[in-house]
């Protein structure tokens, strides 16, 4: 497997610029005349594919939504990071890069970062073209506020919908490219596999969810979008049909899956209330600004608290645990989300967890409130308190509201190269899909960041250079009649088949749902090698139960979510494997990525840069053999490696 | 003309239609009910006022006015009708589980409303403007003593030209048409569904043109209430008050003593020319 | 202790877009207040299919009230009982032990059933193609505080764009128009001065579109205002039939595009 990063030569600050030089070029004419596959319609997928159809290209589209509105970008609630120092606070590129860098605890490629700080900029900027009503001043011009601990006021934000904002702004962009015809939208329909010709992708194989007819699409190269997989662990706070199956599937055909071990679990969450549940929703990390975290002192008040004895308005302050503002005076309740969520995890371990389950800690207002009065915390936060009593049906004005961590985003994906092209030559991935921006954590706010930035201003260039060196000869010339179509094809249909032939007992809800607890337990916010190995028998074991004791009710035709769903179990069961591998790999505590053996007397990461400072990458090698390792070394020429510190 | 074509073909365009003929009956209404109220005043304020209709302006005038509010109907009931049509066919089926959540009563019922209100209309230009309500045969003893009365002014009859000026005497038509206790039920019952109508049209066309927001809405919900109620407690009145036998017959015309003096009678006479 | 339910659930069925469709009932058991109503739905699900039959299937994603997939009528009202909540946060708690619940697919004529309670709605994505777009390219952008927007404006764009794209408006609506979607994303574009070069083309096309697409007219009654899980208001409504109202003015004495 060829890791070649592939990043230009010259100062960091100007590899961007000299490399959209060197790129080739494609005549303008000539545009038409290739066709860009792009898989996923959120903001990296739907930027994507609107400007490369603005460019000329001609794009089909594909997304499992009935409308590339809702793709799960849409979720993202406190807003986007770019480096524009409209407040005057001392932000800059080099900064915003910097943090970036830190903030990913040393585990990001330099260059890649520095690009999204460079382009962060641009992205508001079109957005404000595409008409994206960002919150503004009474000035008129665009407020900022400080978001996710930075020291600096760079997170522009549409109330709390500034993902859905940003996607609609990408949508009305890739919605015009669909009524000019440049755009072939396919609505519905899900990848499932992808077809290599002569080593690069040149298709794929989707079904029509709504007839089940299975149909080849062949193109001159292919994007994907997929986003992240943290359904792995069944609960989190992704939508309910994201899934790994369009990156696994590459993977399994030749493409390298780097550190699958990075998942970010975000602290405040509404907790888990039942084993029915189907999903875990976000709050806000701005609430962390006004809101004191806190548990009791002991188990046993923690106890009467949950079995609703005792009133926790009622517990003295000298009861109460401030663990956050304890363990990290300088950032407080602000500290990054992987330290805040396991220390709020180490709280319930301790059995001091509030909330029926024992997986709770309070965050609490009723000092803010005091403070500030409820008017103005209202204003602040009226519409996610509003929601935590919808979903909660306690009010959070009156007893505290009570948070848990969940996973929220995947900081692997598969391995790109500075241009974004994987290990398959012509398969682009962008955004969450792929592993580039975040090294082991992401900052808040930088997630719309980066989809916008493959999407609109990295893939529309080294798509349009992979195909000038394909040359206009080659434009258009793998049809669908290709050998390699019909034979993925068959690939696909089989496994379908095999899926509903199984005839067992157990519903692939079922499946995912031990699934996940496996992941969450031994591959979460805390990981042993002992439970990793035990994981991966564990994995193992399920994948052989999985594939002769599946049920499967209804037929290939027309629309069954039971078949999708199963389908996506599947691969989210071999993906588990390979998640627990890397994280069994990775001795070292990074980012999101915590093992109990690598810990500092205090409980903090212990990050080990002269063995670690690498990208993991995982070769496909077969159904049961063990995957290939491949390591990317990151070296850092402009930023010096330090331990994080928020104390 | 493509363009106006288009915008007829559209729902918004037609709609705009419906409120900007609204509009128009919205007034029309107000004038007829003020003009109506005038029988409070007696047999000479009720009868001068229908001589001024009819006689003051040029009958062509009077037609055209009279084309006007019929058009503004019949366009008013073309955009409802072909709205409604296109509206059944968009929604084919309905809920087994109906439920209304916010929308008034009146808003939901513009439909039975508004045709109950066309055959009212019908029915009330048959009865008091064409006459030809069968069994209401105006001219038959009992019914109206005297279809022509002298026009009065201050109690005297009017002269023109030395002759007495002679009108038809609404006075009595009406109140004998209201004695009749089903047909004063009928325009109780119409009034009553007029308002009901205005209370949801008269707010809504100022939607349905663009010129309204939350604000207005509430003012101008509740400007329509009160208008319903005026248009309705105005006209109802009537019948309530012929059945109640406060208003009473007239056959004289409201005539109290002899004729009016020439000199007034002529400026009466010049003023009703110009 | 936690309080538990027992519902009857009248649920329609329908096995393709052409089938004839009828109700079925089913029970479900010690339902948690807690559950949200989708959750509810998956208890069914898999007790149908430990049962052998196929799931109801209906539309859902994100599961927290932004994507606008899910769509269901309960009890007749779209989205359920609860005001300005997607069917997906509306829980059970708001429903009491022995009820039975009516659930039907959203109705519409644009808007035809898939399967069950699923319906399409690609007919909105019709509409945002023919004009619900700034023309700016990517790249083409200026400086983002080059044209100041006033504060209220932005809030303005803001209050419409919050339109998650769901369709209630229309399943609310007895006569299936789609005015107040068409209008939040006319609103929130006409109103932002990048918008408004396109103004009155994007008002035209959109409302051709609309009425192509054979949604009913609006007859100002707002129950798409409160079916909205969003509460976007009928302001739009009226903004839409202005601009659309202009636009037509302006295309009688000069073609807008």
């Amino acid at each position: 497997m060829n890791l070649d990063s592939k990043i230009p030569e010259g100062p960091l600050a100007e590899k961007w610029s000299s490399h959209k030089f060197n790129m080739k070029l494609v005549n303008p004419a000539n545009r038409r005349k290739y066709h860009v596959i792009v898989v996923g319609s959120g903001l990296a997928g739907g930027a994507a594919a609107a400007s490369l159809a603005e460019q000329g290209y001609k794009v089909s589209c594909f997304c499992y939504q009935d409308s590339p509105r809702r793709a799960h970008s849409i979720a993202a609630q406190g807003g986007i990071n770019a480096a524009k120092n409209y407040q005057n606070d001392g932000d800059s590129v080099q900064r915003l890069f910097y943090d970036t860098v830190k903030g990913g605890d040393y585990r990001s490629r330099e260059a890649n970062v520095y690009r999204l700080a460079e382009v962060s900029a641009d992205i508001i900027d079109q957005c404000v073209a595409n008409g994206v009503p960002f919150a503004r001043e009474y000035g008129g011009l665009l407020a900022n506020r400080s978001f996710g601990g930075a020291q600096v006021s760079r997170t522009f934000y549409a109330r709390g919908q500034t993902g859905q904002q940003l996607l609609l702004g990408a949508y009305a962009a890739l919605s015009r490219q669909i009524g000019l015809g440049n755009v072939k939208m396919h609505n519905r329909h899900e990848l499932l596999d992808v077809v290599k010709v002569e080593g690069h992708a040149k298709g794929i194989i989707v079904r029509n969810m709504v007839s089940g007819e299975v149909s080849r699409h062949a193109g001159d190269c292919v994007v994907l979008a997929t986003g992240g997989y943290g359904n792995v662990f069944f609960l989190s706070t992704n939508a309910q049909g994201c899934n790994v199956t369009a990156a696994y599937r590459a993977h399994k055909r030749g493409a390298g899956f780097a550190n699958p071990c990075y998942t970010q679990i975000h602290p405040t969450c509404i907790p888990v209330h039942g084993d029915k549940q189907s999903k875990l929703t976000l709050m806000s990390e701005s609430l962390r600004n006004d809101g004191r975290v806190w548990t009791p002192m002991d188990a046993e008040t923690a106890k009467q608290i949950r079995e609703g004895r005792l009133d926790p308005n009622q517990l003295p302050e000298a009861d109460r645990d401030y663990f956050l503002e304890r363990k990290y005076p300088s950032f407080g309740n602000l500290a990054p989300r992987d330290i805040s969520s396991r220390a709020a995890k180490e709280a319930c371990d301790e059995g001091r967890g509030v909330a029926a389950t024992g997986l709770g800690v309070f965050l609490d207002f009723r000092d803010a409130i005091k403070r500030d009065g409820q008017k103005a915390i209202e204003e602040r936060y009226g519409n996610l308190f509003e929601m935590y009593r919808c979903i909660t049906g306690d009010n959070p004005y009156e007893t505290p509201m009570m948070i848990f961590p969940a996973v929220h985003y995947t900081m692997g994906g598969l391995w790109v190269d500075y241009n974004l092209e994987s290990t398959i030559p012509g398969m682009f991935v962008g955004g969450e899909a792929n592993f580039s921006d975040h090294g082991a954590n992401r900052l808040g706010a930088s997630a719309l960041m980066q989809g916008l930035a493959d999407g609109y201003f990295v893939l529309p260039y080294t798509v349009g250079n992979y195909l000038g060196e394909q040359g206009v000869a080659a434009a258009g010339k793998v049809t669908t009649d290709h050998p390699a179509f019909a034979e993925v094809e068959a690939d696909v249909k089989a496994r379908i088949n095999k899926l509903l032939s199984i005839n067992g007992t157990e519903t692939p809800r079922s499946f995912h749902k031990r699934l996940g607890q496996i992941i969450w337990n031994q591959c979460g916010m805390a990981r042993s090698k002992e439970g990793l190995e035990g994981a991966i028998r564990d994995l193992q074991e399920l994948r052989k139960e999985f594939w002769s004791n599946l049920k499967v009710v209804g037929g290939a035709d027309g629309i069954n979510p039971e078949l999708e769903r199963a389908g996506r179990v599947a691969d989210f069961i071999e993906f588990g494997e390979l998640m627990c591998r890397d994280a069994l790999m990775r001795e070292e505590s990074c980012g999101g990525h915590f093992r109990v053996e690598h810990q500092t007397e205090e409980g903090e990461a212990l990050r080990d840069d002269e063995n670690y400072a690498f990208v993991g990458v995982w070769e496909y090698l077969g159904d049961d053999v063990e995957p290939n390792l491949h390591k990317e070394p990151l070296i850092y020429e402009n930023v010096k490696l330090a331990t994080r510190s928020y104390k | 003309m493509n363009a106006f074509c288009n915008f007829l073909k559209s729902t918004i365009g037609r709609k705009v239609l419906m409120a900007l003929t609204g509009l128009v009956l919205v007034g029309f209404v107000m004038g007829h009910m003020l003009g109506n109220l005038q029988i409070f005043l007696g047999a000479e304020a009720i009868n001068a006022y229908a001589y001024k209709l009819h006689e003051v302006l040029p009958s062509s005038a009077l037609w055209a006015v009279r084309l006007f509010l019929l058009a503004s109907v019949a366009i008013h009931i073309w955009a409802a009708v072909t709205l409604t049509l296109d509206n059944r066919r968009a929604r084919p089926s309905g809920y087994d589980a109906d439920r209304v959540i916010q929308a008034s009563y009146s808003s939901r019922t513009m439909r039975m409303s508004g045709v109950i209100l066309l055959a009212f209309i019908v029915f009330h230009l048959a009865h008091f403007t064409a006459r030809v309500v069968p069994g209401m045969q105006y001219e038959d003893p009992g019914v109206i003593e005297e279809t022509e009365v002298p026009l009065v002014k201050k109690g005297e009859a009017v002269l023109k030209n030395g002759e007495v000026v002679m009108t038809f005497n609404v006075n009595d038509m009406m109140i004998s048409g209201f004695q009749v206790w089903w047909v004063s039920a009928f325009y109780v019952i119409a009034t009553g569904l007029l308002c009901m109508h205005l209370t949801h049209g008269v707010s809504s066309m100022f939607q349905t043109v663009g010129l309204r927001n939350a604000l207005w809405r509430k003012r101008l919900d509740k400007l329509a209430l009160a208008y319903g109620w005026v248009v309705f407690l105005g006209f109802a009145m009537i019948p309530i008050a012929v059945l109640g036998g406060i208003l009473e017959k007239d056959p004289s015309g409201g005539l109290v003593s002899g004729v009016m003096e020439p000199s007034e009678s002529a400026t009466l006479a010049q003023t009703e020319q110009n | 202790m936690e309080k538990t339910m027992n519902l009857t659930l009248k649920v329609w069925r329908q096995t393709s877009a052409n089938a004839k469709g009828h109700f079925e009932t089913y029970k479900v058991e010690n339902i948690s207040g807690d559950s949200s109503f989708l959750e509810m739905m998956d208890i069914l699900s898999e007790q149908l299919v430990e049962a052998g039959k196929e799931p109801v299937a209906f539309d859902h994603d994100c599961r927290e009230g932004i994507c606008g997939m899910c769509s269901m009528t309960i009890n007749g009202i779209p989205h359920g009982p609860e005001k300005a909540t997607t069917t997906c946060q509306l829980h059970m708690r708001h429903f009491h032990d022995g009820q039975t619940i009516t659930i039907e697919p959203f109705r519409a004529k644009p808007f035809p059933v898939l399967k069950d309670l699923m319906v399409d709605r690609s007919a909105f994505d019709r509409i945002i193609q023919s004009g619900g777009f700034i023309t700016a390219r990517a790249g083409s952008g200026v400086d983002a505080n080059a044209i100041p927007i006033p504060k209220k404006t932005a809030d303005y764009a803001m209050d419409a764009a919050a339109c998650i794209g769901c369709g209630a408006c229309v399943a609310a609506c007895p006569n299936a128009s789609a005015m107040l979607f068409t209008g939040a994303k006319v609103s929130h574009m006409n109103s932002l001065p990048q918008g408004k070069a396109e103004k009155h083309r994007r008002a035209l096309a959109m409302v051709t579109t609309m009425d192509g697409e054979g949604f009913g007219g609006c007859t100002n009654i707002g129950e798409c205002e409160a079916a909205c899980p969003k509460s976007i208001s009928l302001d739009m409504i009226a903004q839409l039939n202005r601009d659309y109202a202009t636009a037509q003015v302006k295309n009688f004495f000069q073609p807008v595009s």
